[in-house]
């Protein structure tokens, strides 16, 4: 559901979202609970990707674990080089591993990092399962 | 394809709970 929100024309909005810097997209939940935010410009393939992240976080606060890794997965495929590809690795193994209980993938997360995005923050973050 | 911006939140909110859907707000102070 697109909603549009200008300052001159919804201030208030702006206050009741917690918006304090434009431009910004938040993607609520359907029970208008905020679940994911893109603060400042982004690039149109950098936005884009950032926008499927949104939908695969839709999918995990749900705990739709699998339709989540599909999700994640698809950004991987679409949006391999993009700045949102390492979240979306980690959140696909996160989700595989919500979705059938085996701890496996997290163990190869790391090696996965180091081959494809060893400088990312994500990449720290997989440190905790080697 | 041409995105229909709903511009009352309120509104936009009820239709996202009742179609059980997102909702993607755009805040924005670029002149018109």
């Amino acid at each position: 559901m697109p909603l549009s929100a200008h300052i001159k024309e919804h201030p208030a909005y702006f206050h009741r979202f917690d918006a304090l810097w434009t431009p910004s997209v938040a993607i609520l939940d359907s029970n208008g609970d905020e679940q994911f935010r893109i603060e400042g410009y982004l690039p149109k393939d950098e936005f884009r990707a950032q926008l499927e992240l949104a939908l695969a976080r839709l999918s995990f606060t749900s705990k739709q674990w699998a339709e989540a890794e599909r999700r994640y997965a698809s950004v991987l495929d679409r949006f391999p080089d993009s700045k949102a590809a390492p979240e979306a690795l980690y959140w696909k193994g996160v989700s595989h591993y919500k979705a059938t209980n085996d701890h496996t993938i997290l163990g190869e997360l790391p090696g996965i990092f180091r081959d494809k995005y060893p400088d990312s923050i994500w990449a720290l973050k997989t440190l905790a399962w080697t | 394809m041409k995105v229909h911006w709903r511009k009352d939140a309120d509104g936009a909110l009820a239709e996202a709970k009742e179609q059980k859907k997102p909702v993607l707000i755009d805040f924005s102070a670029a002149p018109a």
